[in-house]
């Protein structure tokens, strides 16, 4: 790109904030009542992180596995790279980190969610706020009911989603798998920055609070 | 440079532009100014249909619908150019869903660009852009923002004289690469120009306008409002009694007149989701236009807002 210290943010912006939340409604639309089931499969892995029960690694591993896999094409590729041609170079981030995942999940003893300093249980924290309060922004941010961002059927949740559990893990596959959320929370506050709407402070505090965590963990040891 | 009155008549007379005020029927909305593509002398209208942002709007119904509307509403103002680009996201299938709607205008005057910085890919990326359009064949293909510009002029060039597009042109934005943009007019010979050009934005007044009018290439004028902060900015601001003079009844209509009062623009492509403001652009070019003198205490009150 030539003269790339001209380009403002807002140069990169290709669609208007009205068309942006149009997606999610239509999304919305397009997919209800799979919410119901997205929503439980949040609780699920809350809870089976919380208890620990044996092969809870493996189910929370697979179930954040299918949703980012289902995020990436329902939503990513089906419907945002329509208007957004980047995000087409994007969406298959969302499928490799459900292989990642899967991976994870699937080799014994590489992924435990059996952390319980301050990061972790600051991280199931995060956790049930993506899944439980993320949900109810447009009545804070004056959008329609329809536009909600639900975990498991948009893609901010469900990264915040699985930072915080995954602040609960230990295991050798964890660092890797913190880097995919974490790029997509600040391309989502950096869009809706642009946007100019005021929910962009939201993707970037939670991947804020995640890094701090980390750090806190490593300044600890 | 500051446009005088000698200067303004001068470039009027160099770019061969004509500004032509049809007559208009009774009862029939204004017709718009038309002026010349100084290669052709082909008539356009003044005021284009820009679709950077407005018409991306993906796979949704009812926001392509009101895309339609706002084509319509264009056609029916008397407008002919819109002008899009592959870098828009979905806005050449909207408009491709406008124009079948509307059964396929014969008004259309299309502007596309190619966008790509493999000059491999450019035949098939116009090639697909045509698909989204629903068009024969395009008038006008533009480089767009100068990416892989030599390849891709000779390949517009060589389509131009196969009868498989109109005009050649080239783009930017913004005052970027302007160096760069005017060697290339030097040296090709282009039909058409594109650039930024408004009442706060008059870099192009020094080199580039001048230089369409000496080469005799036809200027579009692309975010004649900053894509519409400038329009916001001003929102608030009371319109001056005497933009009544030339028939600017908004702020819109005021920064249209004082691009489309440069004797060296063509066509002003502001861009827009609504009707009401589609019509309000093409009325902009209808009526008088400021003269050097009315240019000059625009661009000053502007300044000193």
């Amino acid at each position: 790109m030539s003269e790339w210290w001209t380009y403002r943010l807002e140069d990169f912006l290709l669609f208007s904030p009205r068309v942006y939340w149009r997606l999610f409604e239509l999304n919305n639309a397009a997919s209800w009542p799979l919410h119901l089931l997205t929503l439980a499969a949040g609780l699920a892995i809350v809870l089976l992180a919380l208890r620990r029960p044996p092969g809870h690694g493996l189910w929370v591993a697979f179930i954040l596995a299918a949703l980012f896999a289902f995020v990436g094409w329902s939503f990513l590729w089906s419907r945002y790279a329509a208007i957004n041609w980047a995000i087409a170079y994007v969406a298959p981030a969302f499928g490799l980190q459900a292989l990642l995942l899967a991976i994870g999940g699937a080799a014994r003893g590489s992924l435990a969610f059996d952390r319980r300093d301050i990061a972790g249980r600051l991280g199931l924290l995060i956790a049930v706020v993506g899944l439980v309060v993320y949900p109810l922004m447009p009545l804070l941010f004056g959008r329609p009911w329809s536009s909600a961002e639900v975990f498991g059927i948009a893609p901010d949740p469900t990264a915040i989603v699985a930072l915080g559990v995954l602040l609960a893990a230990s295991g050798g596959l964890v660092p890797l798998l913190f880097a995919i959320p974490l790029l997509w929370l600040l391309l989502s506050g950096l869009t809706l920055h642009a946007m100019g709407d005021s929910q962009a402070w939201l993707p970037l505090l939670a991947a804020a609070i995640t890094v701090a965590a980390l750090a806190l963990r490593r300044i600890a040891r | 440079m500051i446009i005088t009155r000698r200067t303004f008549v001068k470039a009027a007379a160099a770019s061969g532009a004509a500004l032509v005020l049809p007559g208009t029927a009774p009862g029939a909305p204004p017709a718009p100014v038309m002026r010349a593509v100084p290669s052709s002398g082909e008539m356009l209208p003044a005021v284009g249909l820009g679709t950077w942002i407005t018409f991306n709007v993906g796979d949704d119904p009812v926001l392509r619908d009101e895309c339609a509307e706002v084509i319509a509403a264009f056609f029916a103002a008397g407008g002919r150019m819109i002008d899009s680009s592959p870098m828009y996201g979905s806005s050449q299938p909207a408009i491709g869903y406008g124009l079948e709607k509307l059964g396929r205008p014969e008004a259309l005057f299309s502007a596309e660009k190619v966008w790509t910085s493999s000059a491999a890919d450019g035949p098939a990326q116009i090639e697909q852009s045509r698909r989204f359009w629903g068009v024969p064949r395009f008038d006008l293909v533009q480089v767009h923002n100068l990416v892989a510009w030599e390849t891709h002029l000779e390949t517009l060039f060589a389509m131009k004289a196969d009868g498989r597009i109109r005009y050649v042109g080239i783009t930017t934005s913004e005052g970027r690469r302007h160096d760069l943009f005017e060697q290339i007019m030097r040296a090709h010979p282009l039909d058409f120009v594109q650039f930024t050009y408004n009442v706060v934005d008059r870099e192009a007044e020094e080199r580039l306008l001048p230089l369409a009018a000496e080469r005799g290439m036809a200027v579009i004028v692309n975010r004649p409002f900053r894509q519409g902060a400038l329009t916001r900015q001003l929102q608030g601001e009371t319109l001056p009694a005497w933009a009544a003079e030339i028939g600017a009844g908004t702020w819109a209509q005021f920064i249209l007149k004082f691009i489309l009062s440069h004797p060296s623009v063509t066509v002003a492509i502001p861009a827009t989701t609504r009707v009401d403001h589609v019509r309000e652009n093409v009325t902009a070019a209808t009526g008088p236009l400021p003269d050097a003198s009315m240019r000059d205490r625009m661009a000053a009150y502007v300044r000193d807002l």
